[in-house]
């Protein structure tokens, strides 16, 4: 899957995330939590086992999460990307 | 005869929400209905069925019952619905605008077609249609002898009242006659009628007085729009313990009646025959499964040796 268009998922609610996605050369992901300090990393290898699930290797992707547990960070993530890519497989 | 799973509390979880799927396995109703439908926007249907998946997949203690109130089969969204949801095996599917038996046959159909492709057992997953038009009401009848996979039909009024385009009252005497036609074919049927939600979470001696009312009506339960209305509504249908000490009382003087040939007896001055039988059956199999007796009942007890 590619990142080919602006597109956004989840919301502010606590226990839910925002992910934001934009068309980009590189991968860049940014992460903004509530639980920043303990959970950042765990984040950030949930969203790259998911964007390497779905091999996705580019693209602009921001976080603003609230307190997430797994199952929903995947799901966000999952709809997001079904909404900003076109599929190549 | 309906399985005796209790349908009391059937609570209402809005699918696009991580902070109330999460408290499912907390909550004290005996079922969950999570929503795809009124309580999720438009824009986010794709979202929340991704959700709602994702989630079930991960409840791995499944310690009540587990249906999804999908969207309504003629919308855009309820087969994408199905197609998401039913690999993550919720136990049955809530069925919006219920309004003929077709519609629930469609759904019959295109469940068993998922538990091909799933490789499920047919029969799998349940259905619960929902009787919430005039046309639905009408068709009720039919409609909860239309699939083997019915657990119940469930009332909603809301939907109901703005078809008849009346006002919903707490006191409810516009919803009489159709409440009583659900009883009438859920009985008929042997499935459990499910009444509607009371949409004012903030008034609990109005939700009791609704419960009393459906209860002595015949339904089995309510659905529930939030958790703080469970404790009520199972005050409400939790056996009393006189109730069940007469039950008993009927027991004892049905098998000594029987004792000396005879199908009927006298309690306290009170007919016992087989149908007050029946009832004291009933309460005893409810106190039962309240935790409030422990006693083998079986069938002879019922229906005497021949």
């Amino acid at each position: 899957m590619e990142i080919v268009k602006s597109a956004q998922s989840g919301t502010m609610q606590s226990s839910d995330l925002m992910i934001f996605l934009e068309p980009a050369e590189d991968l860049l992901i940014d992460i903004e939590s509530t639980v920043k300090q303990q959970f950042e990393h765990l984040i950030r290898a949930q969203v790259e086992k998911v964007l390497e699930l779905h091999q996705v290797s580019s693209g602009h992707i921001r976080i603003n999460d609230r307190g997430a547990l797994d199952y929903a960070i995947v799901a966000r993530l999952e709809a997001g990307l079904k909404r900003a890519c076109a599929d190549h497989s | 005869m309906s399985d005796f799973q209790l349908r009391r509390t059937m609570l209402y979880v809005p699918g696009n929400m991580p902070s109330m799927l999460q408290n499912i396995p907390i909550f004290e109703s005996d079922g969950v209905m999570i929503d795809l439908e009124d309580a999720v926007p438009l824009s986010e249907k794709d979202a929340a069925r991704i959700l709602v998946r994702n989630f079930l997949q991960n409840y791995r203690e499944h310690n009540k019952e587990i249906l999804v109130r999908i969207n309504a089969l003629d919308t855009k969204w309820g087969e994408d619905d199905l197609r998401t949801v039913l690999p993550a095996l919720p136990d049955g599917i809530r069925l919006p605008k219920a309004d003929t038996p077709e519609i629930v046959e469609t759904l019959d159909t295109m469940l068993t077609e998922f538990e091909e492709e799933l490789g499920l057992p047919i029969g799998r997953f349940k259905i619960l249609p929902s009787i919430e038009s005039a046309e639905g009401v009408i068709n009720c009848i039919k409609t909860a002898r239309s699939s083997k996979r019915l657990i119940g039909l469930a009332f909603g009024a809301e939907d109901y009242t703005a078809s008849l385009e009346i006002e919903r009252t707490k006191r409810g005497e516009e919803l009489f006659a159709a409440r009583t036609r659900v009883v009438w074919a859920c009985k008929a049927a042997g499935i459990q009628a499910i009444d509607t939600i009371f949409a004012d979470a903030g008034d609990m001696d109005g939700l009791r007085r609704e419960t009393e009312l459906i209860k002595t009506l015949g339904f089995s339960g309510k659905s529930l729009v939030n958790p703080r209305q469970i404790d009520v509504v199972h005050e409400v249908f939790a056996p009393k313990q006189a109730d069940v000490d007469y039950a008993l009382e009927v027991i004892e003087a049905i098998q000594k009646a029987r004792q000396m040939g005879t199908g009927v007896i006298s309690l306290g001055g009170k007919m016992i025959d087989a149908p007050v039988v029946k009832r004291a059956v009933r309460t005893l199999k409810t106190a039962q499964a309240h935790g409030l007796i422990d006693i083998q009942l079986d069938e002879e007890v019922i229906y005497g040796q021949e």
